[in-house]
């Protein structure tokens, strides 16, 4: 599905990063998926190991990171648990999602070299 | 090189990068946005499963809008048929083919944009590749998403995909011409699940064969526009 067009924009990210240090060679990365980003977890692994080949980031692991999906009031901060009506019974506000849609490239790992 | 012994140094770097993954995808769909707005041209992403009637909505829209102008891309993963009818309708189109690709995305728009005459119109349709899951999160530039969901899909159909319920600024429930043909079928209980997935449900029932609720889907059309 989309998680490999989701690695291929990974794959472009951490690749002009790693360019701007010599030799440099892709250890690790850690990504942040959100509950609401629209990613599955699982697919993205499967995606990741059959795509970073032949890159600098042929040996790289790929960490995840979740963030559950928090719905608040905007105007009494109350949450609102998920699967309930998106609107603050006391406010009659409509809920905001105060967290879960990140789809984030977090940090890279890379060993650089000068030989 | 270290000048100890010689050796070539292997150093561990850890960068802090904190960067959206979609951000390519989003400066572009930027770029789109600013091109539609420059030209007072509505463009709206219309998203469903295959089969929800996106086409059958275009076709309707055009025949019963005649006084407006529309243009369309089309995203379809095999064919350009999608494109053909809509051309039939009187709506210039322009396909993107897409192979395997599940959802269109910006760059995917900008290219047929360039081979399509939209500057002028009213509306600017992109229909996307039927799908729930993958089209949702992929910004095109489009001022407004439109989903469809047709009678025939399950009641429960938004709490199944709430990623894509969120992101609709509006939920058309197409083809309740065939509800005489669905008498279980209770559409307080397609709003009560829309207001579970999207805190603001904004919702037209309508039928692109009958005609019913077509008026008020081309009223929102225009307001939107207008907006």
């Amino acid at each position: 599905m989309h998680e490999y067009s989701i690695v291929s924009a990974l794959l472009d990210q951490v690749e002009a990063e790693a360019r701007r240090h010599s030799r440099a060679e892709v250890l690790g990365i850690r990504v942040r998926i959100g509950e609401l980003a629209g990613v599955d977890g699982e697919l993205l692994h499967t995606a990741w190991s059959v795509f970073r080949e032949g890159t600098a980031c042929a040996r790289a692991e790929l960490e995840l990171s979740g963030e559950a999906a928090c719905w608040i009031c905007p105007g009494c901060g109350v949450e609102i648990p998920r699967g309930r009506m998106l609107r603050c019974e006391e406010c009659a506000l409509p809920a905001r999602l105060a967290a879960g849609d990140a789809l984030v490239l977090e940090r890279i790992e890379m060993e650089v070299g000068d030989v | 090189m270290c000048d100890v012994c010689g050796c070539g140094d292997q150093e561990v770097v850890s960068v802090e990068v904190n960067q959206r993954i979609l951000s390519a995808n989003e400066r572009q769909a930027s770029h789109n946005r600013t091109h539609f707005r420059q030209r007072g041209v509505l463009a709206i992403n219309l998203m469903g499963s295959p089969g929800s009637g996106k086409t059958a909505l275009l076709e309707a829209t055009a025949e019963r809008a005649p006084g407006q102008r529309f243009a369309a891309v089309s995203g379809d993963l095999a064919t350009e048929n999608d494109a053909e009818r809509l051309e039939r309708a009187g709506i210039r189109s322009r396909a993107i083919t897409t192979g395997s690709a599940c959802h269109l995305d910006a760059d995917m728009v900008h290219h047929a944009l360039h081979h399509l005459d939209w500057d002028d119109v009213d509306a600017l349709f992109i229909e996307n590749v039927g799908n729930l899951v993958c089209p949702a999160i992929y910004d095109l530039g489009q001022q407004a998403n439109v989903v469809l969901l047709s009678v025939t899909e399950g009641e429960d159909k938004p709490l199944k995909y709430p990623v894509m319920f969120r992101a609709a600024d509006l939920v058309l429930l197409t083809k309740t011409d065939l509800l005489p043909h669905l008498p279980g079928m209770d559409r307080r209980r397609i709003e009560d699940a829309l207001g579970r997935v999207m805190p603001e449900p904004r919702f037209l029932a309508l039928s692109a064969v009958t005609g019913e609720g077509m008026g008020a889907w081309i009223d929102w059309l225009k307001q939107t526009r207008h907006s």
